[in-house]
């Protein structure tokens, strides 16, 4: 795949890639290759910063090295497949993240009219998706949920909420999400969730951490 | 154990220490104390590791009593401070006895004072880091009157002899920051990319912990439309798209959807912590 290489200053590379498959392939392929010195990686829709500690990987080693590792990953001609299952062949179910969600949140049927299908027939391909966490939004532990296996475009509320409960799960564009705490927003709500999404004593204080699995269970209230 | 009681914060008082790097991905920036530098000469001062947590103190007005014998001292902004009524120099160590009174003037010069006391202040770590995160909600919440704040043990290592002269107080004329390229600067005019140097800027006065706004003339964009958001370094540059720049500062939010054109390179960004509402702001190539 081709990248373009941003300046972002004495400890930081940009990576920007042709779409969102081509910054998941290209985060798994240096996840898996990083060498020391590599610091961080953070995802977004169509970038990738690559943090470093320069004194141990200078800004231009790792350059080559990004630039190696895209050089030998499929090209955006190749179909962009599957961005939650090939992430990362390796991975068993084990490793896939279930979240219990109460659905009938505030827009389901709204949403399900709007996309021309029933509420139950949202709910299952909710459900039956596997779903990988791309990057992380607008607030500590807001990941953006993709999925190869969801056909839909949710548009956003024309009015955001000023208010949106903790738990909701909610959908916007190509996106699947929940909100870690009380916030305003403008994503449908879908139902809600008791699952922990934020917790600022863990060691992995992230439930929706970028490259994870997530699944949908369906629970009665 | 000995603590610090304060009894009048100020316009706001925050702990901080060198902040929580490594979180980005998850959406938490890396905080810490916006003049990473005067906290760690505070800290030097009193014998504390760099990365112990003080007080950023903004502008002053602040009054805090020590409830046991302390090393303590103040760096970053430069103004009258007093212990027991009678005057402190800055940027030196002094020793507080039990009900001592600290008083901190408005700054003259600068405008966050760091206040370090031997031991650190001891609040609970979150994610690693004492850091208030203004944006974030992590951290020490902000100090309020009465807020009783815990002293850590003494460290190991004495209290230095350390050269005074050897620090400066903010300048209080211009500022000069020197830039490094940003990631976006294509997405903005040859003009633009000038003006940004040639054109002299003020400090707005809603400059805060998230971002320095500058005040100046507009900066026209080649590329119109919208960025999809992206991850952003400290010291950012990012135009909103009424052409007004805001250098991205510790709590910013970790990714943003405005264009970058230059980055504060990392020797110059201590300096914009110290920016007074007004001041005048300068770049230079880094």
């Amino acid at each position: 795949m081709s990248v373009r290489m941003l300046p972002a200053g004495h400890a930081a590379l940009l990576v920007e890639c042709d779409g969102l498959a081509e910054v998941l392939a290209l985060h798994d392929g240096l996840a898996r290759s990083a060498p020391a010195g590599v610091v961080e990686f953070v995802p977004a829709a169509r970038t990738l910063l690559v943090g470093v500690d320069p004194a141990v990987l200078p800004l231009e080693s790792a350059e080559s090295w990004i630039r190696r590792t895209a050089a030998a990953l499929p090209g955006s001609a190749a179909p962009a497949s599957t961005l939650a299952a090939a992430a990362d062949p390796a991975a068993g179910a084990a490793d896939i993240v279930t979240v219990p969600v109460e659905y009938g949140g505030d827009d389901l049927h709204e949403t399900a009219r709007l996309l021309g299908v029933s509420p139950e027939a949202l709910v299952a391909h909710h459900v039956n998706a596997v779903w990988r966490v791309a990057f992380i939004g607008f607030a500590p532990g807001f990941g953006y949920l993709v999925s190869d296996d969801w056909p839909f475009e949710v548009p956003r509320l024309e009015a955001p909420r000023t208010r949106v409960p903790a738990g909701s799960v909610a959908l916007a564009g190509a996106f699947a999400g929940a909100y870690p705490r009380e916030s305003p927003g403008g994503w449908r709500l879908v139902g809600r969730t008791d699952a922990v999404l934020w917790d600022a004593a863990s060691d992995d204080p992230a439930l929706f951490a970028p490259a994870r699995r997530v699944r949908f269970a369906a629970v009665r209230p | 154990m000995t603590h610090l009681v304060v009894d009048a914060p100020g316009a706001l008082t925050l702990v901080e220490d060198l902040g929580r790097p490594g979180f980005a991905h998850l959406g938490v920036a890396g905080s810490g104390a916006l003049d990473r530098g005067a906290l760690a000469l505070a800290n030097r001062l009193v014998g504390n590791p760099d990365g112990a947590a003080g007080l950023e103190i903004l502008i002053g007005g602040f009054r805090a009593t020590f409830s046991g014998d302390a090393w303590f001292a103040v760096a970053g902004a430069w103004g009258r401070a007093r212990l027991g009524g009678r005057p402190v120099a800055p940027y030196t160590a002094a020793r507080a006895r039990a009900g001592d009174v600290l008083e901190l003037d408005p700054a003259e010069r600068g405008i966050r004072y760091l206040l370090a006391v031997r031991g650190g202040i001891d609040e609970p770590p979150v994610l690693g880091s004492r850091s208030r995160d203004t944006l974030a909600g992590l951290g020490p919440e902000p100090v309020v009157a009465g807020r009783v704040l815990e002293l850590g043990p003494e460290p190991a290592t004495s209290v230095p002899l350390i050269d005074q002269e050897a620090a400066f107080p903010p300048p209080a004329d211009h500022l000069t920051l020197g830039l490094l390229p940003g990631p976006r600067a294509d997405w903005f005019t040859d003009a633009a990319r000038a003006r940004l140097f040639d054109d002299a800027w003020r400090c707005s006065a809603s400059t805060d912990r998230i971002g320095a706004r500058l005040e100046g003339p507009t900066l026209d964009r080649a590329v119109p439309g919208e960025l999809p958001s992206e991850a952003t370094v400290p010291g950012s540059i990012q135009v909103s798209t009424s052409g007004q720049p805001t250098i991205l500062l510790a709590d910013r939010p970790v990714t943003g959807g405005y264009p970058v054109i230059a980055i504060v390179a990392p020797a110059s960004l201590d300096a914009v912590a110290q920016l007074r509402p007004g001041q005048e702001v300068r770049f230079r190539h880094a």
